[in-house]
């Protein structure tokens, strides 16, 4: 569209003709003060905080509503409109309880704001206000009526960004109110999302309200811990007696991969981390069979004896190491460097929730084909095929539907059920079960026919004449089914694609080789380039597979087993009898079905309390920084440095640290809770300079870049935490596709969260109770 | 949910109610028009804008519950809660209050023994003080359901409760 | 059913066949019912609009806009269909005239909603009644059935290639509902809140289609403009004011009643010599003349010309032409107060500066009212009722604010004598220092 020049404030201003003229103030730099405009959300004009005077206007006239027009010449702070803004905020506050030195919203109040700035310093009003309860509408969400200005932002963002229409709003004139769909109560996704868009403190949360004072906190923008999407949430946290205590999660910070969206699990699924039982001592079993607490010295040399024992007696090929979809990258990459040059053996593997290692394969040389989660926000055309976002991927659904919304895109969905998501669609194929493979199959070929389903030639045509389409699937795609996709895909002129997997670093775990038979940035191991050099002793042939572990153990043929952050036990239902004759090492937060089993348990930190990176899905590279801190815990990086160096394995030679220029952002050293610097001890006590540290994450980062194809990415960017592309197929097709199908999805909802999610108190209660009710939601 | 799909089985209302209602939702270009009139003849019928009747409309015209009650809060003449089987309103707005509304409300709490927004305790009556009804020039005006009753006087107004009085009692 | 009244002052156009039975299709017809139809559908689109510019018939609804100009901003071609939109909310107290149009003359109203159809190229009209008037909707869906049947509605009316389908439709109780973007949303089954202007509903409006909002006395003249000729019609009236208008006179007067007048006609004649005078040899002391929203004039200002412009020029307006007579025994206080509680009680509460300011105000003048006012109160509520002014979202928020600021600018000495006289009036020194002296 044609540009459209304007005066804002004696500025000069050009901005896109179209654009609403609060926007284009902001474009100048002028904030123009609103509490119902939302940038997205429907226009209201209902607040007249905007105002502004246009010349030749007779009246004041809101900046929300206004669209630019040429030669426009705006005022936007003479005393007459700090006089109707002051007008305005006298109104409101005639009715608004004063509250707020206990309000949650103290401090991070834009009514305390507006009234501090335009606010009249004595108010004429002396009439009774109107008192109402608080009320619980959710397990998570609180309604303070008296606090509420009515700027319909919760409403909106409910209704049209997240399609649930959960709220609405009652009576008329001053008796009007926001109101539950429920009546008394909210039957929602419970996404938080109108507590954190409201200005004020009439909605509130559980797991906050009341809790502290925004400036007690310290605010840590790091990547949620739970679902594959990676969406950036800001911890809030507080000094507590044993670290540093996470005490919210919200998105205040708007510049993450999910804009303004933030989902149940990354806004309150943070309190597994101060659960109870927490394991903050290691554990070794004893003769009786039953735990005592140990020092980290014990358990830790008896972890590495163990580990050395059956190598030096019973080869390599006797251990197996099981690695994690929720550690960060760098503790993958080292996990399985660990693995293949210290214990000698490709026997690594992790949990698998998607064919990533089909899909790499199958798009390899076309790494700029890989699609960014960011791309579901702006692709004109999308096509998803399986899986329910809504539930199990729910940044990737809000950018579906905000595409949609904002932008038009077209929305092609392929699904055996009647998802949410059909609402936004422009097309459904419903497909019997199981019938994805026949479905791609249909897409490629030009049968006229597919299982009698009206419209679906359609469907396919209209597809085909997509110049730009955004391919998303599901792991119901698995192998072969996803090369038939990826080569349909590649059939149109500009196809991008993103494979959906379920936990936070869960194709990170398949980018940094937790693979038996393929090395970081799926290199065949019997093809390992540069690794050959890289790794000493490197095992050329295919280790055991997760399966094929368990199979071992149970044959008295593993002798020791080694488990970081995961719970295979509980996921494949391993008889723990077949385990008797393995020693099991297991680094873990709680005493999972895995652990009860083990020998020696170390309590390990989690995501929220460590630095590193992840990758989501898509393969956005993103950083994780320090926010909690449990006294007694430890990094999963830390603990395999020490196992190693206690093997007798150089840390210089696992880590490359010390080598260049590298910032030590103090992950590691405990700065922002300013307890004892144990590294700078351990370090110093090994006559080593305590500059930069073998547990330091950068430096593995730096190995990453260097090693894995795609990795090497824009530092400077990713270190500012933003999201930055990694493009990791350029490697040649493996040669041998006789892999089994070791896919297992998580099958988490909305509400669970595998293994962790059970011990988010917050979680658990909602699962409960929206088990009781299921949800129900119609489209407006 | 499709807009097609809105077929009641089990409808909560009369034969000709739930006839004349599947006809008013095809006579607007949008289905959603048929809300209001389709609400407050419901409450003709049934007495009031209960959960039942909220549910059954909410699915008639493909919306949700919640939305159907965003707007039954809205309109004054909706009440969720069931009236007298004759709602006096009686206007005092400005028209009417020159001419003895206020008085005239005053008549009628004192008559029907309750005050605003009450019921007699048999269910026949129950009083409202209401905004102007658009019969300003035969002030003072009351509604009885619809029925308007003009230029009143006390006297008058007791024989229009005498009538109704006896209506209630035929039927 | 509500009196007629007559006056030999009175030139009756619209109101022409009431009393005469002409809800009826025949009668209607025989009293030269549909005829402009046929004589529209025959000259064309054009010369309606241009006949209606001619008229100089400005909006019945209260704004006054030109009916014939609004017309002519509905684009000729239109993706989506066009609307014709009568609002029949009639909600301004003060306000009675509609209810008449509707009781006698239901046809005229259908007959003028066709030909605005016909002049902007719609092909669906909706009459939009406001819940109260029940029976009223009941006489104007057999009227429109009649046409039905008699094809004067359908297809192919007259056999000239003309379609047009209307509908009446029932509101539920809001006077905010008869603000014209409001209206949309009310029938389109929602909640009574205006919409964002621009776009204004003769480019957007119902279902997203150009459509043309009239007052249905507005439409009920169209007809008649057509019948005796637009040049004609103005000349019934004053300079850009054309025609005649329904005066609905109510409050302290011997013969309250709709009479039908000629713009411009004198204020103080029609209260004095139409409506019969004060009663009980009281003196006047004000005058509402347009309806509720309208400021109040004083009794020595009442010597002017009932028409848009005049208003305008005293200070006031002709709004709906709504006629509410004060005698000196009426207290303004109580006579604010009740017009605030209205507005208080028909906020859409969609925005800040209407929502809370209606409900301070009505607070702040309880308070006063039951005595234990200040003078500061005074100064406050005339400050809000400022603030307010200009800043709303739509209209509402001004028709409340104008008449308190009219009350407490032309009768400030009347709220002070009442702090006095009123028995129960404060010696509490807590509330001065409260709110001040
Ligand atoms: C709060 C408010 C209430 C209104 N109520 C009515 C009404 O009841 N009837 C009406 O015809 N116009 C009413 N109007 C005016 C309408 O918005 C609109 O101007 C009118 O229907 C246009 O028709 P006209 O041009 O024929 O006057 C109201 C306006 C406002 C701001
Ligand atoms: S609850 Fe908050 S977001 Fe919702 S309308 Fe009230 S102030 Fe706005
Ligand atoms: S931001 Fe413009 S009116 Fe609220």
């Amino acid at each position: 569209m044609a540009d459209v020049n304007l005066t804002v404030d004696g500025k000069k201003v050009t901005v896109p003709a179209g654009t609403l003229l609060i926007e284009a103030c902001r474009a100048a730099g002028i904030e123009v003060p609103a509490f119902c405009y939302y940038p997205g959300l429907s226009l209201c004009g209902a607040c007249r905080m905007c105002m502004v005077r246009i010349e030749k206007m007779p009246k004041l006239q809101t900046a929300c509503t206004t669209p630019v027009a040429e030669g426009m010449t705006v005022h936007t702070e003479t005393p007459e409109i700090a006089q109707a803004r002051k007008a305005t905020v006298e109104l409101l506050l005639g009715n608004h309880p004063l509250d707020c030195p206990v309000c949650d919203a103290g401090g991070e109040c834009e009514l305390q704001d507006m009234t501090f700035k335009y606010g009249a310093p004595t108010s004429q009003y002396v009439e009774i206000k109107q008192h109402r309860e608080e009320q619980q509408w959710s397990p998570v969400v609180y309604f303070d009526r008296p606090r509420c200005i009515m700027c319909y932002r919760c409403v909106r963002v409910c209704g049209e960004g997240m399609d649930v229409w959960a709220l609405g709003v009652q009576n008329r004139g001053a008796g009007s109110v926001i109101a539950p769909n429920r009546q008394d109560h909210l039957d929602c996704e419970e996404c938080g999302m109108c507590i954190d868009i409201c200005p004020v403190g009439a909605l509130t949360s559980d797991t906050y309200r009341y809790k502290t004072r925004p400036w007690e906190m310290n605010h840590v923008a790091t990547v949620c811990t739970h679902c594959g999407d990676g969406c950036k949430t800001t911890l809030g946290v507080r000094r507590a007696d044993d670290g540093m205590e996470i005490v919210r999660g919200d998105n205040r910070d708007k510049s993450g991969i999910n804009e303004d969206f933030l989902c149940i699990k990354g806004r309150y699924a943070f309190d597994f981390a101060n659960h109870p039982d927490r394991l903050t001592k290691p554990l070794i079993r004893q003769a009786d069979r039953s735990f005592a607490t140990a020092t980290w010295e014990q358990a830790l040399e008896l972890a590495a004896k163990k580990l050395k024992e059956v190598r030096d007696t019973k080869g390599p090929d006797a251990i197996g190491v099981i690695g994690s979809n929720r550690t960060t990258n760098e503790e993958n990459y080292l996990l399985q460097k660990f693995a293949r040059t210290v214990l000698g053996t490709n026997n690594i593997d992790h949990h698998r929730t998607a064919d990533y290692v089909s899909f790499v394969r199958a798009l390899a040389g076309k790494a700029d084909r890989a699609a960014s989660l960011r791309d579901a926000g702006t692709a004109p055309a999308i096509l998803l095929l399986g899986n329910d976002p809504t539930e199990q991927h729910p940044a990737l659904a809000w950018a579906l539907r905000t595409n949609v919304r904002l932008n038009k895109a077209k929305l092609f969905l392929v699904n055996t059920s009647d998802i949410k998501l059909r609402r936004q669609a422009k097309a459904f194929l419903h497909i019997p079960e199981g019938g994805y493979a026949d479905a791609v199959r249909f897409l490629g070929s030009n049968d006229a026919d597919f299982h009698g389903i009206e419209g679906a030639a359609d469907f396919r045509d209209a597809l085909r004449a997509e110049p730009k389409l955004l391919i998303l699937f599901g792991s119901e795609f698995r192998g072969h089914d996803i090369d038939a996709l990826v080569s349909f895909g590649l059939s149109l002129p500009d196809a991008r694609f993103a494979c959906l997997a379920d936990y936070a670093n869960s194709r990170g775990a398949a980018d940094m080789g937790l693979l038996p038979d393929l090395l970081p940035g799926y290199r065949p191991v019997a093809a390992p380039g540069p690794f050959a050099e890289e790794y000493p002793n490197l095992p050329q042939k295919p280790g055991k597979d997760l399966i094929e572990m368990f199979d071992a153990a149970e044959r008295g043929e593993l002798g020791a087993l080694y488990v970081v952050g995961a719970n295979p036990v509980e996921r494949y239902n391993v008889d723990p009898a077949s385990l008797k004759n393995t020693f099991v090492i297991v680094q873990e937060m709680f005493l999972t079905e895995t652990a009860q089993i083990a020998d020696v348990v170390l309590p390990a930190a989690n995501l929220y309390e460590k630095g590193g990176s992840v990758t989501n899905s898509y393969g956005d590279l993103q950083l994780v920084k320090k926010a909690g801190d449990r006294a007694g815990v430890r990094s999963d990086l830390e603990l395999i440095v020490r196992i190693a160096d206690r093997m007798g394995a150089k840390p210089q030679q696992l880590v490359p640290f010390g080598r260049g220029l590298r910032a030590d952002t103090g992950q590691s050293r405990g700065a922002q809770s300013g307890e004892a610097d144990r590294h700078s001890i351990w370090l110093a006590s090994r006559q080593i300079e305590p500059k930069v540290s073998p547990f330091d994450p950068y430096a593995v980062l730096d190995e990453i870049a260097r090693l894995v194809p795609g990795y090497d990415v824009e530092r400077m960017n990713l270190l500012a935490g933003n999201d930055v592309r990694t493009k990791l197929v350029s490697i040649e097709p493996a040669a041998s596709t006789t892999r089994r199908d070791l896919v297992l999805p998580a099958q988490d909802a909305l509400f669970t969260s595998g293994t962790l999610g059970r011990y988010s108190a917050k979680l658990a209660e909602v699962h409960e109770s929206h088990r009781k009710s299921p949800a129900e939601t119609a489209a407006d | 949910m499709s807009p097609e799909m809105n077929s009641v089985p089990n409808t909560i209302f009369s034969p000709e109610l739930a006839a004349r209602f599947d006809k008013l939702v095809t006579l607007y270009p949008a289905r959603r028009s048929a809300l209001i009139p389709m609400l407050l003849y419901a409450q003709d019928e049934v007495g009031a804008v209960n959960d039942a009747v909220i549910a059954e409309i909410a699915q008639r015209i493909g919306i949700t519950e919640l939305d159907v009650r965003n707007v039954i809060s809205y309109y004054s003449l909706l009440h969720t809660k069931p009236h007298g089987k004759f709602h006096v309103q009686v206007c005092t707005n400005i028209s009417c209050m020159l001419r003895g509304g206020n008085e005239m409300l005053a008549h009628c709490k004192e008559k029907l023994g309750i005050g605003n927004k009450e019921t007699t305790p048999d269910g026949i009556f129950s009083l409202e003080e209401v905004e102007c009804i658009g019969a300003c020039c035969w002030a003072p005006a009351v509604q009885v359901n619809y029925d308007f009753h003009d230029n009143l006087t006390t006297e008058k107004m007791d024989a229009v409760f005498e009538n109704y009085r006896q209506k209630a009692g035929k039927s | 059913m509500p009196e007629l009244v007559s006056h030999p002052e009175e030139v009756k156009v619209i109101s022409r066949r009431w009393g005469q039975g002409a809800a009826d299709i025949d009668k209607y017809i025989e009293l030269g019912g549909y005829a402009a139809l046929r004589k529209c559908i025959e000259q064309g689109p054009e010369w309606v609009i241009n006949e209606m510019k001619t008229s100089g018939l400005r909006g019945r609804g209260g704004a006054g806009f030109p009916t014939g100009m609004k017309w002519s901003f509905v684009p000729k071609q239109s993706e989506k269909p066009k609307y014709v939109l009568v609002n029949g909310d009639e909600s301004e107290p003060g306000t009675c005239k509609d209810h008449l149009i509707f009781l006698h003359d239901p046809h005229s109203v259908i007959e003028g909603t066709m030909i605005a159809g016909l002049a902007i190229g719609a092909k669906v009209g909706f009459i939009y009644l406001r819940g109260e008037y029940r029976y009223l909707i009941e006489i104007m869906e057999r009227a429109l059935a009649q046409c039905y049947e008699r094809g004067i509605l359908g297809k192919n009316i007259f056999g000239t290639g003309f379609d047009f389908d209307a509908l009446s439709h029932t509101g539920a109780g809001a006077y905010e509902v008869g603000e014209e973007s409001a209206l949309m949303e009310s029938l389109e089954g929602k909640r009574g809140v205006p919409r964002i202007k621009p776009p204004f509903p003769a480019v957007v409006g119902l279902y997203g289609g150009p459509t043309v909002i009239n007052n249905a006395e507005t439409i009920a003249s169209v007809p008649f403009i057509i019948e005796m000729g637009g040049a004609a019609y103005a000349k019934l009236g004053t300079e850009r004011n054309g025609g005649t208008r329904l005066f609905g006179i109510s409050g302290k007067v011997n013969r309250p009643g709709v009479y039908e007048l000629p713009m411009g006609y004198n204020l103080k004649k029609m209260i004095y010599e139409v409506a019969g005078g004060i009663p009980n040899g009281k003196a006047l002391k004000a005058v509402v003349p347009g309806g509720a929203s309208c400021p109040i004039l004083r009794a020595d200002e009442i010597d002017v010309g009932m028409d848009f412009d005049q208003m305008g020029k005293a200070g006031t307006m002709l709004g709906s032409a709504g006629v509410v007579v004060l005698d000196e025994t009426v207290s303004i206080v109580e006579f604010a107060l009740r017009t605030i509680k209205f507005y208080q009680h028909e906020s859409c509460g969609w925005c800040i500066p209407c929502r809370e300011g209606t409900d301070w105000l009505k607070k702040t003048m309880t308070r006063f009212y039951e005595g234990y006012g200040t003078t500061k109160d005074i100064d406050n509520m005339r400050y809000l009722a400022e603030n307010m002014l200009g800043r709303t979202f739509c209209p509402l928020g001004d028709a409340a604010a104008m008449p308190m600021i009219g009350f407490f600018k032309k009768f400030r000495d009347e709220f002070e004598e009442y702090i006095r006289a009123n028995p129960s009036a404060p010696e509490s020194q807590a509330l001065v220092e409260l709110v001040g002296a």
